[in-house]
Order: structure tokens, then C-alpha cells, then sequence
């Protein structure tokens, strides 16, 4: 893309007005999408930095990894990615998660019209993920405990060229980026009182080209009203408990009021 | 004057509500039974009749005189339903057959009388190739004219060919199936249909109009009315039968879309479409393979000889290891591969949406998914529809991809984003985490009632909002009357309820059901088909139990699900009970609920039930 620009910068005024328009118009056949809109799927404004493309690229594979031990909110970091892409008209497929919550897909913002569930494809997962890839925007794929390095190549080429984002969940080798939930704490239980209110989750990512350099951010996966992200300054220093204190006042119309006292 | 009307051959099957009731409900007509239309008895078996049961009697004068007399709703529609196969019957023996009634249907006499013989063995044959293929019991009565011959079938007559005047002189004239009519007539001393054919046509039309210038006809034997006979439905299925048996997938695609495209033709010479097509492939050892597709729009040559595709791909290429999943791979090639069309419709032309819903990204994913069907069988892929319910899994229902997406239990719309803060009610006083006041709940219209606690040893305080309220005008907060209702269910449980003045407001929408005791949200990210087995502890190792007033022993300490490592518990909150559906004892289910969370960060939902904790879900 920016190749020509140190050639050009040296040639006559008018010559180099010419060549800048062209040289945004042309660039080589293995550049990526310069930040294009339809060719990249929007994600929640938190989870943008973690992405290479601010965004699910289409033929990208998005690996969620379950580290061991295994933090609380890896599945709805998945809904978390989803939900944008969602919301903007995506279609979607979950394949080989039979526990899929759907009341936690809804929260998040996932029109479940258009979420396909697949909750069991036995050994036909390799065959069951293809026919998605062709036809569904993003597929979310619980990836059994044996799969050949061959399998899991063919279906993230398949990926990129029929345009789809695949999000294998669980250990996959080879991804444009992989996303790990290294801690995640819910708020809002005390010790007889309160209720599940949000959970602080952070989220690490890292991956090729682009991607290669760690990334970890902060989010409310979910928050208790809209998910944030929490100011690094504020760092894991501080202590999970004592959320701010806050009475919920359950109003008609399912209506909820915040009042800090 | 028109001469003589055309022979009428009649079938008639005696008490054909009864045996309509037998043949589609099961219910034995060699018992007593009754079929009451507007209280009114309109058929009876030949047992009630035996035992005094005549038609016209009250429902409660038919059971004082045969106490154990099974009475029947009239159903038109199931007496046509089951009629229809006896119809199809009496036209595999003659052509062109008309439908007078369930239960009766006529032809004319001529033509199978001419084939068969005579019109006796006509009568016979007829009377006998309904009772082979159907078992339903029948009498033929041959006249001239079809009232005529209606008559002639209830003693099972042939009347010979120009005695139908006589035959109809001696009827009495209700016979005619004019109640008013007779009834004026028997008063005016005119009791035979002979009588009243007797009697002028041009008076009977000036006294009685023209209905009884058309009974006088009748009754005359001057029935000349043509018969109207119905058009056989049209057979669309195609089938194609091969020789040499098919192997290979490609090849059998092949065939399926030359099969695919002779059936859209005959279709469409119908103009006729259909919405849902059975593929029915059949290999030289016999074995069958049956699958309805849906669709949503309407299919399209090429759409058809993709899914026959598909589904032969999903049969050929099929593992034989999973049993019940899917049909066993076949052992032979095919030889007969049919296209059933089902739900058909008049094809109007399909209109598809200007802006979003029908686009080509869903017709795509359309195409995916039902390749995955292919691939698995329709039931495996499903979507999820959010309706009421108080646990997580009672609130979402999987339905098929492709069929119709209606919750199993009707309930507030799905928790969506909290909307934008201003319509809400001012900011006020009224702070709820009193125990006995919290959860605003209306009692009535949810199947079952939510007992919160009054008084709960130790310390053990009702959540602030386990409740949630359905969506209802917004009232302010010093209008929300807490009326403590009788208790109900549990014992020592107070039930709350708001009196609902304001919803009788709303007119006449159906209010949905507000489901109190539903898990508050967040929802769980991972919900369980069938719970795990766990085992929760206090401080001092001693299992914690909550007892029937809902009191939980102690403080849980450790949680161990199933056969895994303890965990320490740094938060919980309980018991949230539930009862429900305590009138049906199959269905009934009294749990304690708990959020828990442990120090690892992860949260669960704990439910207690009879003594045995349970993990629901997992907030993930």
C-alpha cells in the first residue's frame, strides 16, 4: 500500500498529486482490507483493542481459549464478541455447545432469530462446521479434544476464503488471534445477601502479523448496566469486593432506577 | 316433467358421528355412545339406542335413562375426515362420486351396474370393497332420484325403476327433512308423502313457497337434480424407478434433479406450490428413507434437487455407528427415489420483504442450516426462544430449525438492554430490602404462587429482587399497595401482592404471566440439560440443609460437585424457594435456589430439592 510513497514524494508536484490519488486506489493483492467497513464485523467498543481490525475480519479465525485452570467468563467473552455482529444483522451458529445459555445470549444483545444452535454434530463436526462456514457470518465452534492439525487448517482456509469469521472455543492452533480470559471475579454477593450483579473480566489476546503483541484490557462481562472498560490506572490492585454500594429500586415497567445513597 | 330422474345409487353408513368418533378418537362404538350437538343428541350407537336413546334428546334425559352412556362432543370436521378414506374407496370401484354428508355419498346407478352386473351385485361389491379397506359397516339403496334413493338405503332398497312413487307414497312426510313443513302439513291432515304429492303443484307453490314446491317435487319422485360429483385431488407425487441401483451420491443428485424439475412442472400445470416436501428414497434391500423438509418460501425446482441432495448425501455418506441418531447406512443402491408434496398451496406469486428479513444473507444461511440438517437430521439444529419460567432451562425452549418459534410457556418479553434512563419513575424513599415487603409480585396470574419469607433464621434475608416485574404501566412508588394475601403452598410463607387495579386498565391484551421467584438477572452463560449432583458444607464440615420453613442450618462453606474438589464459597445468597406446579404430581417441584459464589472468582446457581443439592448452572 505504501510502497511507492518514498519514489514518489521525489518526482514533480503534478505527477505526485496524480500518483497519491492512484496510490490509495491500488495496492497489492496480499495487502489486507485497508479498515473497510462491510469486510470487517463490529464488536462491543471494549473489545476493539484486542482485535487486529477493531473488528471481526471476515476469513479470520478468532480462537476464545479455555486456559487451565480455567477462569469464570470464557462463554460470555463468546457472547461478548458475538453480540454487535449480531445486533448489525449477522447471521450466527453455535455448534457443540449443548449447556448454551440463551437467556445470556439475549442479555448480551444476540438476536436469537438469527443464532442457529447445533448443540451436537457427534463426528460429523468437521463436515457440520463447513457447511456453516459457507453460509453462516460467524461460527462459534466448541472444538472437540481430538482434531488433526489438517482438519482444523482446512476449516480456517475454508473460513478465509468463503469470507466467514470462524471462533473456535477451546485449544486451537494457528489462529489470527487468541483471545484468554486470565481472571474473571464476579461482584455483588456478600455472605447472605446481595445478588450476582457484574463480573470484572480480563481478557488477554494474542496472535500473528498484527496481533503479535500482547494485549489484555478490563471489562464487565456483564456489567451491571452497560459493560465498560476499567481505566488501567486503576489496575488490579483494586480489591474485588465492596462494589459501590447502591440500592436497585425495582420499578413497574421493569424499569430500574441506580441511587447511590 | 323433465321424464325420468337418473338412477342414484346411495351408500349410506348408519350412525356415522359414532363411528366417526371410533375411527378417529377410539372411542368403541359397540359401547353406549351418544354424539350431543347443542345439548341436543344428534346420533347414538346401536347400544344407547337399545338401551332408549333417541336423536333430539337432552343431555341430561339421555343420562337418566343409560347412566354409563359415553357422550361425544358433534365434530363436522372429524366426521368428514374420517369419511374421506371411505369416499376414496367407493371411487376406486365407480367413477365420479358426490358427497351429500359425512356418511353418505352418492353415485349414479347406471354405469356400475352396467359393469358389474346388475345393480345388486353392483350394490354388493360396492358394500363390500367399504367394509374391506375401511371396516366401516354401509347399505346401498338404489332409486330413481337421489332423495329416493336416501331413503331406500335406510332398509338397504333397491326400488325398481319407476316404482319410486309408490315406493316414496307410504313415507310419512317428515321424511322430506322439513320439520316446519311437516309439521304444517300433519296439522292440515297431510300425513303420507303420497298426500302431499297428491295436491296441486301450482297451489302447493302459492300456500307454501318455493321450498315446499321443491318438496312437493321430491316427494312426487320428480327428483331430477343432476349430481354434482367431485373432482378426485390431484396426484403430485412423482417417483422414479431405477434399474441399475444408484451408488454414488453424484449420480443420485443427478436423478433427483430431473425428478425435482417433473414435479415442479406438475405443479405448476396445477398452479399449485407446495411448503413442505417429503423425499422418500427406497434401496434394492428394501430399506426406506423418509424426511420432510420445510420451508419457508416456497420451493423452487432447484431448491428441491438440492435437498434431495443433501439428504442422499447425509444418508450415503452416513456413519452406521450411531444408533437412533440417524437411519443405518443403506447396503444397496437406490432404485426408487419419490417427491410427496405437502402443504400445498394455490400459488399466488411470493412476495418477498423490501428491507431486511428476506435478503441473501438469509437465504444463505437458509441453505447452510438446512445442509446441516441434511447432514444430522432436522432435529439437530435448533434455535433457542425465550419465554417464562423461573429456573434458566425452563425459560428457553429449542425448537427446530425451520418450524414455528413459540415459547413453551408464555412470559415477559426476553430481558433486553436496560432502556435509556428517563421514563423511570422520580428517584424515591421507598427502599425495599425489608424482607416482607421486597418482591412486588402479583398473584394470579402466574400457575403458581412464590412464598417469600417472613421470618428466616439465621440472618438469612430475602433478596432484594429475585422478583421481577412484568412490563405494566409505570406507577409511582406511593402507589404500590402490599396487600399480604392467605398463605398458600409452603407453610410459614407470606405471599405479597400488589392489587391489580392498574392492570384491569389495560384493556383487553392478555397479560402475560409476571413468573415471581424468576431468577434476577444476569442470566447464566452456561445452563445444564440435567443438573450436577454437589454437596455443600458449613464452616464445621456438617452439610447444610434448609429446612421445610425454609432456615438454612448454617452458613455454606464448601461446595464439592460431583466427584471433584472442594471449593470455598466467598459469597452466597438464599434460599430463593420455588413450588411449583404442586397440583400435578408429575411435574411437581419444590426447590430452594442459591447464587453462590467462590473464591476462585466463578459463580453457581445451587438448588436444593428434598435434601440433594443440585448445581443448575454456571454463571461462566
Amino acid at each position: 500500500m505504501t510502497k511507492h510513497d518514498g519514489g514518489l514524494v521525489r518526482m514533480a508536484g503534478r505527477m505526485v498529486v496524480g500518483s497519491a490519488a492512484l496510490a490509495e486506489l491500488v495496492r497489492p493483492a496480499s495487502a489486507p482490507d485497508p479498515a473497510g467497513g462491510h469486510r470487517v464485523l463490529p464488536v462491543r467498543a471494549e473489545l476493539t483493542g484486542l482485535l487486529p481490525n477493531r473488528g471481526l475480519r471476515r476469513g479470520s479465525t478468532v480462537a476464545v481459549g479455555t486456559g487451565q485452570p480455567r477462569h469464570s467468563g470464557t462463554t460470555s467473552l463468546v457472547l461478548a464478541l458475538l453480540a454487535e455482529a449480531s445486533r448489525a444483522g449477522s447471521w450466527c451458529a453455535v455448534v457443540g455447545v449443548p449447556t448454551f445459555g440463551a437467556g445470556a445470549a439475549a442479555e448480551a444483545g444476540i438476536a436469537l432469530d438469527r443464532l442457529a444452535l447445533v448443540p451436537d454434530p457427534g463426528p460429523e463436526w468437521p463436515t457440520v462446521v463447513a457447511a456453516l462456514i459457507d453460509g453462516v457470518d460467524v461460527v462459534v465452534t466448541a472444538v472437540p479434544a481430538t482434531i488433526s492439525a489438517s482438519v482444523s487448517t482446512r476449516l480456517a482456509a475454508r473460513a478465509r476464503q468463503r469470507g466467514s469469521v470462524l471462533v473456535p472455543y477451546g485449544r486451537w492452533d494457528g489462529a489470527d488471534v487468541t483471545l484468554q480470559v486470565v481472571r474473571g471475579v464476579w461482584q455483588g454477593l456478600g455472605s447472605g445477601r446481595g445478588r450476582l450483579r457484574r463480573r470484572e473480566v480480563t481478557v488477554s489476546a494474542r496472535g500473528r502479523g498484527a496481533a503479535a503483541r500482547p494485549k489484555e484490557v478490563k471489562v464487565w462481562l456483564p456489567g451491571d448496566e452497560a459493560t465498560r472498560v476499567i481505566p488501567r490506572s486503576a489496575g488490579p490492585g483494586v480489591p474485588p469486593v465492596a462494589p459501590p454500594r447502591r440500592l436497585r429500586v425495582v420499578a413497574a415497567g421493569g424499569r430500574r432506577t441506580e441511587v447511590r445513597p | 316433467m323433465t321424464g325420468v330422474p337418473p338412477r342414484a345409487l346411495l351408500l349410506w353408513c348408519p350412525d356415522w358421528p359414532v363411528l366417526a368418533a371410533e375411527i378417529v378418537d377410539g372411542v368403541p362404538a359397540t359401547g353406549p355412545v351418544a354424539v350431543l350437538h347443542a345439548n341436543r343428541v344428534v346420533a347414538c350407537s346401536e347400544r344407547a339406542r337399545a338401551e332408549g336413546i333417541r336423536r333430539g334428546l337432552r343431555r341430561r334425559e339421555a343420562q337418566g335413562r343409560c347412566p354409563h352412556l359415553t357422550v361425544l362432543d358433534h365434530d363436522p370436521g372429524r366426521d368428514a375426515r374420517a369419511f374421506e378414506p371411505v369416499v376414496a374407496a367407493v371411487e376406486e370401484v365407480v367413477a365420479g362420486v358426490e358427497v351429500i354428508r359425512p356418511g353418505a355419498c352418492v353415485t349414479a346407478a347406471r354405469g356400475p351396474s352396467r359393469y358389474l352386473g346388475g345393480e345388486e351385485a353392483a350394490a354388493e361389491r360396492i358394500v363390500e370393497h367399504v367394509a374391506q379397506s375401511c371396516a366401516v359397516e354401509s347399505q346401498v339403496g338404489i332409486a330413481d332420484g337421489v332423495f329416493a334413493a336416501g331413503l331406500a338405503a335406510r332398509e338397504g332398497r333397491i326400488v325398481p325403476p319407476g316404482d319410486t312413487a309408490g315406493f316414496l307414497s307410504g313415507r310419512p312426510v317428515e321424511a322430506l327433512g322439513r320439520p316446519a313443513l311437516a309439521d304444517l302439513l300433519r296439522r292440515l291432515g297431510v300425513r303420507t308423502l303420497g298426500d302431499f304429492a297428491a295436491l296441486p303443484a301450482g297451489d302447493v307453490l302459492a300456500r307454501f313457497g318455493f321450498d315446499g314446491a321443491l318438496a312437493h317435487r321430491l316427494a312426487a319422485g320428480r327428483d331430477d337434480r343432476p349430481l354434482a360429483v367431485r373432482q378426485p385431488p390431484a396426484d403430485l407425487t412423482v417417483t422414479a424407478d431405477h434399474d441399475e441401483p444408484i451408488e454414488r451420491v453424484d449420480a443420485a443428485a443427478f436423478a433427483a434433479r430431473t425428478l425435482a424439475e417433473r414435479l415442479h412442472e406438475r405443479l405448476s400445470a396445477y398452479g399449485l406450490a407446495c411448503t413442505r416436501l417429503g423425499i422418500e428414497a427406497v434401496t434394492a434391500h428394501g430399506q426406506e428413507l423418509h424426511r420432510v423438509w420445510r420451508h419457508d418460501g416456497l420451493l423452487t425446482a432447484a431448491a428441491i434437487a438440492d435437498r434431495v441432495r443433501w439428504q442422499l448425501d447425509g444418508w450415503l455418506s452416513g456413519s452406521s455407528g450411531r444408533g437412533g441418531a440417524r437411519p443405518a447406512r443403506p447396503t444397496a443402491g437406490i432404485i426408487r427415489l419419490r417427491l410427496v408434496p405437502d402443504g400445498v398451496l394455490a400459488q399466488a406469486g411470493l412476495q418477498p420483504g423490501l428491507w431486511g428479513e428476506t435478503g441473501a444473507e438469509r437465504d444463505r444461511a437458509h441453505r447452510a442450516l438446512s445442509r446441516v440438517q441434511g447432514i444430522l437430521g432436522p432435529e439437530a439444529v435448533v434455535t433457542a426462544v425465550l419465554g417464562g419460567g423461573r429456573s434458566p432451562a425452563d425459560q428457553v425452549r429449542l425448537v427446530p430449525w425451520g418450524d414455528e418459534r413459540v415459547p413453551a410457556r408464555p412470559g415477559p418479553p426476553p430481558p433486553l438492554p436496560l432502556p435509556p434512563v428517563g421514563a423511570v419513575s422520580p428517584p424515591v424513599a421507598a427502599v425495599l430490602p425489608c424482607p416482607s415487603a421486597a418482591p412486588a409480585s402479583s398473584v394470579g396470574s402466574g400457575p403458581s404462587t412464590v412464598s417469600v419469607p417472613e421470618v428466616s433464621p439465621p440472618a438469612v434475608s430475602a433478596p432484594v429482587a429475585p422478583v421481577s416485574v412484568a412490563p405494566a404501566p409505570v406507577v409511582a412508588p406511593a402507589q404500590l399497595p402490599v396487600v399480604p394475601v392467605a398463605a398458600a403452598g409452603s407453610g410459614g410463607g407470606v405471599v405479597v401482592a400488589r392489587a391489580g387495579g392498574r392492570r384491569a386498565g389495560r384493556g383487553g391484551a392478555v397479560p402475560e404471566p409476571p413468573w415471581p421467584g424468576r431468577i434476577p438477572p444476569p442470566a447464566p452463560a452456561v445452563v445444564l440439560s440435567t443438573p450436577l449432583a454437589a454437596e455443600v458444607h458449613d464452616a464445621a464440615g456438617e452439610p447444610v440443609m434448609v429446612s421445610a420453613r425454609l432456615a438454612v442450618s448454617a452458613p455454606p462453606a464448601r461446595v464439592t460437585v460431583g466427584t471433584g474438589r472442594p471449593a470455598e464459597i466467598s459469597g452466597w445468597v438464599g434460599p430463593w424457594p420455588v413450588d411449583e406446579r404442586w397440583w400435578a404430581p408429575a411435574e411437581v417441584r419444590r426447590r430452594a435456589r442459591f447464587q453462590v459464589c467462590l473464591v476462585d472468582g466463578s459463580a453457581l446457581l445451587l438448588a436444593v430439592e428434598g435434601g440433594q443439592w443440585l448445581v443448575e448452572a454456571i454463571y461462566d
